[in-house]
């Protein structure tokens, strides 16, 4: 094995606790050098958890866990100063400058201020903020905080960037500020790790990702992969009134690969959308709206667990 | 060219005390000399001049007896204002710690960072009071010199032990408590305002084995030349004594609180 082949993240069997409460349940995890790999699961699936172990600053309770080929059990600050972490809760300086939150951080890596400071006014460049470098972090917006995070886990040129929900509570706009943003890094070749509970984000922004709940990995593979694996091609939506539609499960037996009831509406999985549809109209079945749509992750989610990702 | 971890930390903090620099320095100043004036030039009044006082406060002016003490109590009141709220802050509301803790720093650095940090706060303060006691021509000496760095040892003892406290809490219930039962107790008994033999016989040792007497007595030895070598020596082994445990304490915390 080559050192570029190396992975930057190997996990056998890895196990956190919390005295008696296993948030993670061994799971096996590799990452390569340059991929952009996914957690997507739900709250309390274990992925916070895990992100810490891989940035070196949660102690793992069993199995092994390689960074770099490095152990962040003893060594954590050589890992650390590898790597660019933006954790699920930003923890920016609020009393100071964009520019300052930057250079302090990039000082914290030992990195000489001068380069500090031409490195933070390319980022905040970068990050769509050189406007209001001056500016107090407190009169960011959300999305604005998110993107001087991102600027400021880039501070030490980190050969792995790990993203703990990135995008979770922006509005549609500032995601889509965010994405484009982590997408340039991924073609510059950084090795992107992300968290998420947005199908469409792990869609968007991952080469390969594993799903997980409750601890475990329940399925990996590429986006597409999964999609083709664990649904139809497409999904036909029906919503038949609120409460009403578990009544339609026998009446649309039959139809398609298979159904999922849920309470606001039912999705028959398959593979032609349209034809399903019609199909129901022949059984005379007059839904209050109906939608075909491509199968998502949320889907896959959906059939691995008996749950939705969003709930 | 590398820069020592708590240099780096501290650079943080500089930035921080920059936006609030006017209010807070006036502040530190303003409290020790208020104290300095009121109970100096008021006690001072009723003390000076009567033999039995002068004997208790070995031949010198009340002035002179309290102002060099107030190098110490300044350090520790210092400590104690930034070593409760904003070190359970750095872990639970603004995170700064914990920002930290995601470099390179380790938990070590980071309690170094924030000693050095303590240590030029402290010295702010306790600067404050160094300039007002060179002014008053009782007190001026150059015995103040070595004081100011004797105070910020006997604080550095307090920044530890009350770091520690404070890094090792969930809530900060008790902190309030640990101002009321520990910090003002000690200002009040921690022989600042009158030497600690006029207490009760039975209050006389609390006071030998705290660390603000030791840091009291060392402050006002040097600035009254009154202590011998020894006995300067020995304030600061027992403060040193002190210093250790604490700091090793605050390793421990930062440590399994940062990384968890
Ligand atoms: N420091 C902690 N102490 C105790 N329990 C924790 C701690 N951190 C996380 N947990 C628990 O571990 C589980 C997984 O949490 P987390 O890793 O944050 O999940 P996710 O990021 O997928 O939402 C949750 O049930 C959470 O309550
Ligand atoms: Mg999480």
């Amino acid at each position: 094995m080559t050192a570029n082949e190396q992975p930057v993240i190997r996990a056998r069997s890895l196990t956190k606790k919390f005295g008696e409460f296993e948030a993670v349940r061994g799971i096996d995890v590799d990452v390569r050098p340059g991929e952009s790999f996914g957690f997507l699961g739900p709250n309390g699936a274990g992925k916070s958890s895990t992100m810490r172990m891989i940035a070196g600053v949660s102690p793992i309770t069993s199995g092994t866990l390689e960074i770099f080929g490095l152990d962040p059990a003893t060594h954590g600050s050589e890992i650390r100063n590898r790597l660019g972490v933006v954790p699920q809760a930003d923890n920016l300086d609020g009393e100071l400058t964009l520019l300052d939150n930057l250079i302090v951080y990039g000082r914290y890596f030992d990195i000489p201020r001068a380069e500090c400071v031409s490195r933070a006014k390319e980022l905040l460049d970068f990050v769509q903020l050189s406007d209001r470098s001056s500016g107090r972090v407190d009169s960011l917006s959300g999305g604005m905080k998110r993107r001087l995070t991102i600027a400021r886990g880039l501070m030490n040129r980190p050969e792995m960037f790990l993203l703990d929900e990135p995008t979770t509570g922006l509005d549609p706009q500032a995601r889509h500020i965010l994405w484009d943003r982590l997408y340039r890094l991924k073609q510059q070749g950084v090795t992107l790790v992300l968290t998420t509970h947005y199908m469409d984000e792990a869609e968007q922004l991952c080469d390969r990702l594993v799903v997980m709940d409750a601890g475990r990995i329940v399925a990996e593979g590429s986006p597409r992969d999964l999609i083709t694996r664990y649904s139809t091609r497409e999904v036909l939506e029906l919503r038949f009134g609120a409460g009403r539609n578990a009544e339609y499960e026998g009446r649309l037996a039959g139809i398609g690969d298979r159904l999922e009831v849920l309470a606001d509406r039912v999705l028959v999985y398959a593979d032609d959308g349209e034809a399903a549809l019609r199909e129901v109209n022949v059984r005379g079945l007059t839904p209050e709206s109906s939608l075909v749509r491509r199968s998502s992750l949320e889907d896959v989610f959906l059939r691995l667990t008996g749950r939705s990702l969003e709930e | 060219m590398s820069t020592p971890a708590s240099v780096r930390v501290l650079e943080m903090q500089m930035l921080l005390l920059k936006r609030i620099w006017k209010t807070n320095l006036t502040l530190s100043f303003l409290q020790p000399l208020l104290f300095f004036l009121g109970m100096g030039l008021g006690v001072g009044s009723l003390v000076d001049g009567r033999s039995s006082s002068a004997a208790a406060l070995g031949d010198v002016s009340y002035a002179m007896f309290l102002g060099p003490g107030l190098l110490a109590t300044t350090a520790m009141l210092t400590a104690a204002g930034e070593s409760l709220w904003p070190v359970l802050g750095g872990f639970k509301w603004d995170g700064s710690f914990e920002a930290m803790a995601a470099t390179r720093l380790t938990a070590s650095q980071v309690v170094r960072g924030q000693f050095l940090w303590l240590a030029v706060r402290m010295g702010i303060a306790v600067g404050g009071v160094a300039v007002v006691l060179a002014v008053h021509p009782d007190t001026r000496s150059w015995g103040i010199l070595p004081a100011v760095p004797a105070a910020l040892l006997c604080g550095l003892v307090f920044t530890a032990w009350i770091t520690a406290w404070a890094a090792s809490r969930e809530y900060d219930t008790s902190f309030s408590n640990v101002q009321r039962l520990v910090i003002t107790p000690l200002f009040l008994f921690g022989g600042a305002f009158y030497p600690v033999d006029s207490l009760p016989e039975l209050l006389r040792p609390i006071a030998w084995v705290t660390p603000l007497w030791h840091g009291v007595e060392l402050c006002r030895g040097f600035t009254l030349h009154s202590l011998g070598a020894i006995e300067m020596l020995g304030h600061v082994g027992v403060l040193v004594a002190w210093l250790i445990p604490g700091w090793i304490l605050c390793d421990r915390f930062f440590a399994r609180r940062l990384y968890r």
